[in-house]
């Protein structure tokens, strides 16, 4: 078996009889590195931070009946799916913005794969910066109600929950995107915030003047649809629109980027 | 060992790297020197599958790159000691890589105690190093996976003349030891101290390649005789020119053989007998010459 390897590829030198590195070591790794710089570490503790602060300021300014578990979820995932896309961005566009490719990618040298686990490693920290979300929102709800002194009400489902969180990841993954598309920290941050705050504002200016965009609107605006997620469980055709915005907004460019990250040369 | 086939590669209209070929082999340090944007750069990211070839392949010990199982435990490479995350430790740099090719944890603390940098120093974040400080960094990280094969640009840059002498014995050891190093540089000295062959390249095409033993020896032989006059007249006789320089040594273009021989049979004393020193320098300059900006303005003031 050993001979018959050795005789096909050529080998002259005897090869360390290693095994590969398995994606799990490299989810690991790039987790880690979402960590361990000074801006990793400060934007991971943003997380939790702003998710406090988001607390706080709804007991203190909230109506006192709307101090509910949906209320707080809601001021707490706002904030997220702004942090969240910053990450994603990041994992990916360091390694070019800050040179480090060099080193990730002569360690393993396919690309497809370092690219893989930064996935796997944002919507990780997604997944956990939402269950923090939920944790938070329990104990503002409880702490809040307590020093209003107005009835507990716990009025965000499961299901609600988990479309919160659908919704997250797609905002996660929208940056993941752009970072492979655009492989550059300051272009990716700006394309990001025209695409969730500038688009949506001239899709609602063409909606309010051609009445026959409004029926394309969900469509076509993945921020809008992406609020269906948000504000309850999406119902029927909705569902289908989300898809719809994703695969337009998301898969697509995420196809393009990919094949630039594998073609393009680390310098 | 390194062995490159034919490797080029094209932007458009500019050919940066020139269909070379060249090996680096196993227990010698290869040293790459050439000009500034002569192609080195360019050639090693193809090696280490950074940047795709436009033709040609290029292996370590028979196989590419990318079909390296866990590239880290075969070859040490550093492209650009600069090429880090400045907000991250030098510590944390070296986990990083550790955890990458699976190697223990103690590995980092081995690596740091290698290239000497302090605890201290480890904790401090790569933004505030200085670039000889990212030379051991990188060279730490190069060399964690405990690899057969180094691939090296321009690693003496920035570094001291004491820390020049140390990655030389370090280099030294490691090729002793039966690696391949492969170093690339644009300063003859460096390569000339540390090298024990050299492939030399300017604008993209190899110039010439050789040990540097070989290199170094130039055509010719200078000799030194008691009676220096007796000497020419013997070696004008037996049809060769010599010149004779202010010290009173005399350059011929024979061999010292043969410089030898005639010197016996004119019963001349010989005082000293030796191989022109090509001195790499000349030949780095001549070579590449042509290659480099200096080129013009030499040609014009010659004009």
């Amino acid at each position: 078996m050993t001979t018959t390897t050795a005789a096909v590829t050529g080998v002259h030198e005897q090869h360390r009889p290693v095994p590969g590195i398995p994606l799990g070591r490299v989810v690991r790794v790039e987790l880690r590195k979402m960590f361990n710089t000074r801006s990793g570490f400060w934007l991971m503790a943003s997380l939790v931070i702003v998710g406090v602060l988001a607390t706080v300021g709804t007991i203190l300014f909230a109506p006192d009946d709307q101090l509910t578990h949906n209320t707080f979820a809601a001021a707490i995932g706002f904030p997220m799916t702004i942090v969240l896309p910053i990450i994603a961005i990041l994992s990916i566009t360091g390694e070019w913005s800050q040179r480090t490719g060099l080193t990730t990618f002569t360690l393993v040298p396919h690309r497809g794969r370092v690219l893989l686990a930064k996935t796997v490693s944002s919507v990780l920290v997604g997944v956990g910066a939402m269950l923090v979300a939920l944790v938070v929102g329990v104990v503002g709800n409880v702490v809040g109600t307590a020093i209003t002194g107005t009835d507990l009400v716990w009025d965000l489902s499961a299901a609600q929950f988990g479309t919160i969180v659908i919704g997250s990841l797609l905002c996660l993954l929208t940056g993941t995107m752009l970072g492979m598309l655009l492989r550059s920290s300051p272009a990716a941050l700006v394309t990001y915030f025209v695409m969730t705050l500038v688009l949506p504002t001239l899709f609602g200016i063409l909606a309010t003047n051609q009445p026959d965009f409004v029926d394309v609107q969900p469509w076509v605006d993945a921020e809008l649809a992406r609020s269906f997620l948000f504000e309850g469980p999406p119902q029927g055709e909705q569902w289908a629109q989300v898809a719809v915005t994703a695969v337009l907004w998301l898969v697509l460019p995420a196809l393009v980027g990919l094949r630039a990250v594998l073609r393009s040369e680390v310098k | 060992m390194i062995t490159v086939e034919n490797l080029s590669k094209r932007y458009g209209s500019t050919v940066a790297v020139d269909h070379i070929d060249f090996t680096a082999e196993a227990g010698r340090v290869t040293g790459f020197l050439g000009p500034n944007g002569a192609g080195k750069s360019t050639t090693m990211r193809m090696m280490v599958g950074l940047t795709k070839p436009t033709t040609g392949t290029a292996t370590i010990a028979g196989r590419r790159f990318a079909d390296l199982p866990n590239p880290g435990l075969d070859v040490g490479v550093m492209l650009d000691a600069s090429a880090q995350h400045a907000g991250r430790t030098g510590r944390e740099i070296l986990t990083i890589a550790a955890w990458t090719t699976g190697v223990p944890g103690r590995r980092v603390e081995e690596m740091l105690d290698l290239v000497s940098l302090s605890p201290t120093e480890a904790d401090r974040r790569v933004g505030s190093y200085s670039l000889g400080m990212r030379q051991r960094l990188g060279l730490a990280t190069a060399l964690i996976g405990n690899p057969r094969v180094l691939v090296l640009d321009e690693p003496a840059n920035g570094l001291d003349p004491a820390g020049i002498r140390w990655m030389r014995d370090l280099l030294r050891d490691f090729a002793d030891g039966g690696g391949t190093v492969l170093l690339s540089s644009h300063l003859l000295r460096e390569v000339e101290v540390i090298a024990d062959d050299i492939v030399m390249i300017g604008r993209g095409r190899i110039v010439c390649q050789g040990s540097k033993a070989d290199l170094l020896r130039g055509v010719g032989s200078v000799a030194r005789a008691t009676d220096t006059r007796a000497l020419r007249a013997a070696l004008h006789a037996a049809g060769m020119d010599t010149t004779v320089s202010d010290d009173g040594s005399v350059a011929t273009d024979g061999e010292p053989e043969r410089i030898g021989q005639v010197a016996f049979a004119a019963g001349v004393v010989l005082t000293e007998l030796r191989h022109t020193e090509g001195g790499l320098e000349d030949m780095f300059l001549e070579l590449t010459a042509d290659h480099q900006r200096e080129g013009k303005n030499r040609e014009r003031k010659a004009a």
